[in-house]
């Protein structure tokens, strides 16, 4: 199949940037999506011209690296899924594509599709860890956990830091990544002792960095490849008042 | 001159760790803040050494070339992480997960060593589970544990498919807190260019700053690699894109021993080859093998969809050949049957390069929610891969290069021939002999970064603490800076035709080929030559678009590449050398009447160690004996 891409190209952060047209034919069903930018990039690099920058890594989505804007949408089209996951199947030939990188002001472009999303890091060096020290720890069933609650703890640390319920939020606003490492965090005995600083912490590191707030239109659930709900939002919100209100 | 002193304390097996540490010099807390530490990598093994480090007071940097240190490709681990805590009562204990893994290593591998690695395997899983980290459990908020990868016990802890993702996770946020705290400054988005060796030690290394192309300077008293494996040299691989093998091979020319580099473990379970483009082998869990049936047709060629082939045509291969074991057999012997059968031309799927792995029995037998319970997520990612549910047809796999059981030799103390240079994890050789058995990784390498690393590089350490921070600019330094920089501007400036790219697909080829699952003197001398050619041709003819100056990935590519090329040759001079079969390397004329691996203990009960001899040269082989006193070496059978 032959396809139309439209794509951010950027040469640095201070740069401005403006969309330019490929066209690529070859195009197989099978192929996912980012190896039909690696297919554009190898003819691009042959002719003479800079290939297209994308951040990408273990291209079986579990990584994070990977993020981009695809016909509007983060991850593109489908539910559930990263941006390596996607299989060109999905796509129409002839078909134009829509490619750019994630838009929030926390995350800054670097170059074409890659963003810099070191504001994540930050969040979670400002509380997202339980204080135990290597050698400190008792034995691993000294503690029982509810088998729902390391169920939810799971999911929500299946986050994979990607960032795109960042770029799908409307406010550009971190809650659901800062809430599903509270949610996660909160299953455990041992994770209650630091929750109130955690808490208040995360959340005034999230607003320093820039992050929008959440107005709760839920386009952060929808996007996110690992499924996590805004469920964890509610938890993250009632954490913090209870926090606050000790304070 | 041998140059390998193994370093293995004296005294019973079960005592000698105990015994090493108490003799373990160490450094007191007020000294441990002047000395500096640099970690390179920030998977299971950089993340665990670097926080741990940061704990005891250390300063330390750590580098990685992702944007963030959570991305490291630890985080694809699906099955597990073993340890010997005899949850299940089912008589596990240490010397039985220490004998396993010697077993499954096919005697390949260091006792003292592996000893250790099962000893630490329980603090492990506690220090993971304190931080968080959701084990599997049962209605009684207990841990679960599975059985993995043909063992007879139950000792596998797991977070579904997801157990590297979880951990890996678990111990970013304990790196996290110390960066907060101020011991551990990170420098993501480096990419390691070469080690700096001042008089006879590790002093610290040239890196490439991946956003501006600028080439920067760290020192430190001591250097720590956990950089992984080179698995993707086949190009096509399980690994992550950007993993490499360069840090090691750096290392390598500067005087490190690289030990067993023709020890690849080749999975057997990965979604096949489906078009040219492809860059990646997606990996199916070994799990799956526990209730998926491997089989081809009984035809050759036979046209018909696998549904439509009755029970009588069918040839489950692995069940007939290793009744015993069955599906279950170690991934190396699995590996090598479902090649026999595709070269034989039984294979199936348009490429006729891939086998069946079929769930209807178990289906039928356990109800399909019980799959989707356990399988789920895979049978999920399958689909999306190949458009194909695995409830309705079987899934197609083939073998995929996966896992380097080869890599910088180090002594019990994990410090490699240099000095001050510690290698852990994939990175070095040590634990998992010919072969490494599902769910041992995630154990060796979190093992070696937070309980054995963080008290042997104090021993080291405590003569160090009257030096003072290292300068950056001794001629050193200057040296090595110069040569990085010379390399980048000789490739930029090549100006060929051929992409970075194009020559790693075609180095895969050669290595998959002629080192890959099946190896013989005859291929192994032909990739000699070809990879020759091959790297004559590179420096000619290759081409990077844009300047050093910026981010440009196809510069970083080439770098990978440049050393993939040679780093390939090492292996096949260690697989030529090895004139037996052993685990995963399996030399054609060396196998029983049967087909199976036939190993020489008489001759190759060694680690062979390769020292750098200079360009073009043949590297210089070491051997180190390995002396089995608590294990009987035996065949390794699974029939």
């Amino acid at each position: 199949m032959t396809v139309k891409l439209k794509i951010w190209r950027q040469k640095d952060s201070s740069s401005k940037g403006k969309f330019e047209v490929y066209e690529l034919d070859n195009v197989a069903p099978d192929m996912s999506f980012l190896e039909m930018l690696d297919s554009l990039n190898q003819r691009l690099v042959k002719e003479g011209k800079s290939p297209v920058a994308f951040d990408h890594d273990c291209r079986e989505g579990i990584c994070g690296s990977c993020g981009i804007y695809i016909n509007g949408r983060p991850h593109g089209n489908d539910h559930r899924t990263t941006t390596c996951e996607l299989r060109m199947r999905g796509f129409k030939d002839g078909e134009t594509i829509t490619i750019e990188p994630w838009r929030a002001a926390a995350f800054p472009v670097v170059k074409d599709l890659v963003v810099d999303r070191s504001a994540f890091d930050k969040i979670i060096q400002a509380g997202g860890y339980i204080s135990v020290n290597a050698g400190a720890a008792q034995d691993a069933n000294a503690i029982p956990v509810p088998k729902h609650n390391a169920d939810v703890a799971f999911d929500t640390a299946s986050c994979i830091g990607c960032g795109a319920c960042v770029a799908a939020c409307k406010n550009a606003s971190a809650m659901l990544f800062v809430a599903a490492k509270i949610t996660h965090l909160a299953q455990f005995p041992q994770g209650r002792v630091e929750a109130p600083e955690r808490v208040k912490r995360m959340v005034a590191k999230m607003d320093e960095l820039g992050f929008g707030s959440c107005t709760n239109t839920r386009a952060c659930e929808a996007e996110c490849p690992k499924g996590i709900s805004i469920s964890t939002i509610a938890k993250l919100n009632r954490e913090y008042l209870t926090a606050k209100l000790k304070d | 001159m041998n140059k390998l002193n193994a370093k293995i304390p004296d005294g019973p097996l079960p005592d000698k760790w105990t015994t090493h540490k108490t003799k373990l010099r160490l450094v007191n807390p007020a000294n441990r803040r002047k000395l500096d530490i640099i970690v390179v990598g920030t998977g299971l093994a950089g993340s665990s050494a670097a926080s741990t480090l940061g704990e005891l007071g250390y300063n330390v940097k750590v580098f990685c070339y992702q944007d963030s240190p959570r991305r490291a490709h630890s985080v694809a681990a699906q099955g597990g992480i073993n340890a010997a805590k005899n949850y299940k009562n089912d008589n596990d204990s240490i010397y039985r997960l220490f004998y396993d893994m010697i077993k499954g290593g096919d005697f390949r591998a260091r006792e003292a060593n592996v000893y250790r690695a099962a000893e630490v395997s329980n603090l492990v899983i506690d220090h993971y589970t304190a931080l968080g980290v959701p084990f599997a459990r049962d209605y009684g908020g207990l841990i679960e544990n599975r059985s993995f990868g043909g063992v007879q016990v139950s000792r596998t802890f797991y977070a579904k498919g997801q157990t590297g993702q979880q951990c890996l996770i678990g111990a970013y946020s304990a790196l996290s807190r110390q960066i907060d705290k101020g011991t551990v400054t990170m420098y993501p988005r480096r990419e390691m260019m070469d080690l700096v060796v001042i008089d006879g030690k590790a002093r610290g290394i040239i890196v490439r700053n991946l956003i501006t192309g600028e080439i920067e300077r760290h020192s430190a008293h001591a250097v720590v690699l956990a950089t992984g494996g080179y698995g993707t040299i086949y190009y096509l691989s399980t690994l992550a894109l950007n993993s490499n093998g360069s840090a090691a091979w750096r290392a390598y020319k500067r005087g490190a021993l690289f030990a067993n580099p023709s020890f690849v473990q080749i999975h057997p379970t990965s979604i096949p080859v489906l078009n040219d483009h492809q860059c990646k082998l997606t990996l199916m869990s070994e799990s799956l093998r526990n209730d998926g049936r491997v089989w081809v047709p009984k035809t050759k060629g036979d046209p018909r969809k696998p549904n439509e082939i009755p029970e009588e045509e069918r040839d489950y291969y692995l069940e007939r050949r290793y009744p015993a074991f069955g599906n279950l057999v170690p991934r190396d012997v699995a590996s090598r049957a479902a090649k026999e059968r595709c070269d034989a031309g039984y294979g199936v799927g348009p490429t006729g390069l891939s086998v069946y792995l079929d769930f209807r029995d178990a289906i039928q037998k356990k109800g399909r929610k019980y799959i989707e319970d356990n399988y789920g997520n895979l049978f999920e990612m399958y689909e999306k891969i190949t458009g194909e549910s695995p409830y309705e047809v079987p899934m197609r796999i083939y073998p995929a290069g996966h896992y380097t059981m080869g890599g910088l030799w180090v002594n019990y103390n994990l410090m490699t021939t240099i000095p001050g240079l510690y290698a852990i994890g994939e990175a070095n050789f040590s634990d998992h002999g010919a072969n490494r058995l599902g769910a041992s990784s995630l154990m060796q390498t979190s093992g070696d970064g937070y309980f054995i690393l963080p008290y042997t590089i104090a021993d080291y350490l405590a003569d160090e603490i009257k030096t003072p921070k290292i300068p950056t600019n001794t001629p050193e330094f200057d040296a090595a800076e110069k040569e990085v920089k010379d390399r980048i501007e000789r490739l930029m400036s090549i100006n060929g035709t051929e992409t970075a790219t194009s020559f790693h697909k075609r180095l895969g080829k050669i290595m998959w080929d002629y080192c890959g699952m099946v190896r013989n003197k005859e291929g192994l001398e032909k990739a000699l030559t070809l990879l020759d050619e091959l790297k004559e041709e590179f420096w000619k003819n290759l081409k990077v678009p844009d300047t050093a100056n910026e981010l440009n990935q196809e510069l970083e590519k080439a770098n990978r590449v440049a050393d993939f090329l040679e780093l390939g040759k090492l292996m096949v001079y260690d697989a030529l050398n090895r004139r037996e079969s052993c685990g995963a390397h399996f030399r054609e004329e060396s196998q029983t009447k049967n087909g199976e691996a036939k190993r020489d203990d008489e001759n190759y009960s060694y680690v062979a160690a390769w020292e750098y001899a200079g360009d073009g040269k043949e590297p210089i082989l070491h051997k180190e004996e390995l002396k089995f006193e608590y294990v009987k070496l035996q065949e390794r059978s699974y029939k």
